[in-house]
């Protein structure tokens, strides 16, 4: 079951297309990764997801149905990149008025925040004001109210930027457990490592185009490009051999990388009868980080704009 | 609909609660009615007695010159320009010997200045005994001169203008009408631009604080823009309704301070000094509260001066809301931009300045009828009583299309505006924008 289903989205901007003929799902209680440069078109997704923009053409399904925003922004919790808070508001008194106008009642909001203050040991920030907070405090804050009428769909656009990795693995852990309870989680960021920790499935987009689409474990598949790290006792004397490529050589261990049409049992053997001492034989998968750059320079990285 | 009210509510109490809406609020009125009741006052102390030694060798004089509550006029003997002080006098006149009218020259001495006013009265005082001499000489019965002298103008008979228009007619009073028309057509004038700035840096705000795409994620961005126009709105009349009562209220009250008799005195100095308004504003005031009350047509003036405040700040208030969503971080910015919304405003308060005096010449009529002038210069015309119905109708309708427009073209400025960062929006980009559906 898809929670979203985005079919053909279009969005044009006079001087260029923001986003152009994207398609892809989001199956329920996934962690998804919407990764992409600078300018690739991921907020402009997002807006649409939304309900802020309208798309060009193309549908949006929300749980099978089309997509409503004045019925289903309730079940949606949007943290934008653009982020912040009345800064002369008093936190509690803000905290419950962005809880209403995504449609909550009153007990119910001031309960709910009364949890996640407790959770957080932000008890004692009621009265304040936004302007009185540090910046990991008010993210801390940020985080609370988008998650506080617990939506099914949790849209996190650069959730981490500006934490310290305290603060951040907080976030990270409440993440996990609203994951856990089935909550469908949307990722955008250009920060591969935590893509990698957290996500079980990505998109990549670029110049407003998906590039990349799968699970991350099979993104890492598709792109990799056979290579090995072999170790040894004791490295063996240089041996020409047109079955693999040196790539790296250290201490104690070669780097290869096998020519196509080979497989990883026929370098062993080539090492095997030149008498090398293996002690062991792994295979290098790509990071993230990698494929995203090798991706995004295949389709140039500044974005070229349009004649209008 | 629940969601806008939620906007409303927030916007309306968080600027009722601010200090500062709490200060200026209680302290205008405060200020105004301290400015009359300090000008009375100030007016009443600052005539000191004077006694004045009259040298006045012919006789000529003695008989007509009556002293009052100012000025008391003594005609010793032995005294000249040298010893005035010393024997307790704060000026001299000095007349000559064998006066004859327009050659000679009376003079006045005195060792520190008199003042305006005291001078007026003793200037006046020389005419009438000029006067009465001349009257006497030509055969004039004192008696008869005593009770024309007694005349007061006022008791004679009373004028009044009356408009006649068809078969309805209406007293009028042009001086009082004017006053009224200028006072109402400022005061929508200030409002329209302290409300209208208000709108523009909430906007701002909520841009700047990059709150205005977490709020957009669960309203519409109209919604959020006419909560606020709203809220602001409701801020405005609670200021206003403040400001009324608590100016009634202290009037009733510093009227009730002033003691009949500084009110009567204030009232003596004023008639007895015709030319000299300055100080005798708190009588003034005083009388004039009263044929304010009686003359303007106040059922027409109060319902049109409620609708065109509302209405001149809703036509205006989306427009600086469209111009708060485009700014980015720099004020200078604002400034420019703001400038197409305020030339009509101005522009406006000089079509008013005519309208005022001149309520049915042809730039005051087209005024009033354009939404972007209406709101100040109708509100200008109508105490004069000489509006047609079917002017104000065209008028009343013409605001309010004008404003459901405005609301709509803004909307879609501000649509786009507040979700764009970092970007100096042009007005050429703006126009594109205006077009462009969503």
């Amino acid at each position: 079951m898809n929670i979203l289903e985005l079919q053909n989205l279009r969005k044009y901007y006079a001087t260029q297309k923001a986003v152009d003929d994207i398609s892809f799902s989001i199956p329920q209680g996934s962690v998804f990764g919407l990764l992409g440069p600078n300018g690739a078109g991921k907020t402009t997704l997002l807006r649409m997801i939304t309900g802020i923009f309208y798309p060009d053409s193309g549908n949006i399904l929300f749980e099978g149905k089309k997509f409503d925003p004045v019925e289903d922004i309730p079940l949606i919790g949007y943290m934008p990149e653009e982020r912040g808070l009345y800064k002369k508001m008093k936190i509690g008194e803000q905290a419950l008025y962005l809880a209403m106008l995504k449609g909550m009642n009153r007990q119910d909001a001031m309960k709910k925040i009364k949890d996640w203050f407790v959770k957080f040991e932000m008890q004692s920030w009621w009265n304040k004001k936004v302007d009185d907070l540090s910046k990991g405090m008010s993210q801390k804050l940020q985080f609370v109210i988008t998650v506080l009428h617990e939506p099914k769909l949790l849209i996190l656009d650069e959730p981490f930027s500006g934490l310290d990795p305290v603060n951040s693995n907080l976030i990270k852990d409440e993440i996990y457990k609203l994951s856990q309870k089935g909550t469908t989680i949307i990722f955008s960021t250009h920060r591969m490592e935590q893509v990698e920790e957290i996500c079980d499935k990505i998109v990549l987009v670029n110049k407003g185009k998906k590039i990349l689409d799968g699970s991350v474990k099979q993104v890492k598949i598709d792109n990799k490009e056979n290579i090995f790290k072999v170790g040894f006792n004791e490295l063996p004397p240089r041996f020409e051999s047109n079955l693999f490529k040196i790539v790296d050589t250290k201490d104690n261990y070669l780097v290869v990388k096998i020519n196509a049409a080979y497989h990883p049992t026929d370098v062993l053997q080539e090492f095997l009868s030149n008498k090398a001492s293996i002690i062991s034989f792994n295979e290098i998968m790509p990071s993230l980080n990698d494929i995203f750059i090798k991706k995004v320079e295949d389709t140039k990285l500044a974005r070229q704009f349009e004649k209008a | 609909m629940n969601k806008i009210w939620l906007v409303i509510k927030r916007e309306y109490l968080t600027r009722v609660k601010n200090k500062t809406f709490i200060l200026s609020t209680i302290l205008l009125p405060l200020f105004f009615i301290g400015f009359i009741v300090a000008s009375a006052y100030f007016s009443i102390k600052s005539t000191e007695h004077q006694k004045i030694a009259v040298e006045d060798n012919n006789g000529i004089f003695k008989s007509s010159f009556q002293s009052d509550k100012v000025i008391t006029y003594d005609f010793p003997t032995g005294i000249n320009a040298d010893n005035f002080k010393e024997k307790g006098y704060s000026a001299f006149l000095f007349i000559p010997e064998k006066y004859n009218s327009p050659h000679d020259s009376i003079s006045l001495i005195a060792n520190k200045q008199l003042g305006v006013d005291a001078e007026e009265k003793v200037k006046d005082q020389i005419n009438t005994a000029i006067r009465n001499k001349a009257f006497l000489e030509n055969n004039i019965n004192k008696k008869v001169l005593d009770s024309i002298n007694a005349i007061n103008e006022d008791d004679l008979y009373k004028f009044s203008t009356v408009i006649k228009q068809g078969d309805k007619t209406q007293r009028s009073n042009s001086g009082l009408s004017s006053a009224i028309g200028y006072g109402s057509g400022i005061l929508i004038y200030i409002t329209l631009f302290i409300y209208g700035a208000a709108v523009m840096r909430g906007v701002m705000e909520e841009k700047m604080n990059r709150i205005a795409e977490v709020i957009i994620s669960s309203v519409k961005p109209f919604q959020l823009m006419a909560g606020k126009i709203i809220g602001i709105a409701a801020v405005g009349i609670t200021q206003l309704l403040i400001w009324i009562v608590l100016i009634i209220g202290l009037t009733t009250i510093a009227s009730s301070f002033i003691s009949h008799d500084m009110l009567q005195h204030a009232q003596d100095v004023s008639n007895s000094m015709p030319n000299t308004a300055g100080n005798s504003a708190a009588a003034n005031f005083m009388n004039a509260k009263n044929t304010f009350l009686e003359a303007a047509p106040w059922g027409l003036i109060i319902p049109c001066f409620l609708f065109y405040f509302i209405g001149g700040y809703l036509f205006y208030a989306a427009l600086f809301a469209a111009v708060g969503s485009v700014v980015n971080e720099d004020p200078q910015e604002a400034q420019s931009l703001m400038l197409p919304i305020t030339m009509p405003i101005i522009l406006s308060f000089v079509i008013m300045t005519t309208a005022a005096g001149k309520p049915d010449a042809p730039i005051s009529v087209w005024g009033s009828l354009i939404p972007f002038s209406s709101p100040i210069v109708m509100m200008a015309r109508i105490p004069s009583g000489s509006v047609p119905a079917w002017q104000i109708a065209v008028s009343i309708i013409s605001l309010i299309a004008g404003f459901i427009l405005t609301t709509m073209l803004a909307a879609k400025i501000y649509r786009t505006g507040i979700l764009l960062y970092g970007k100096k929006v042009t007005f050429k980009e703006m126009g594109k924008w205006l077009f462009r559906k969503s």
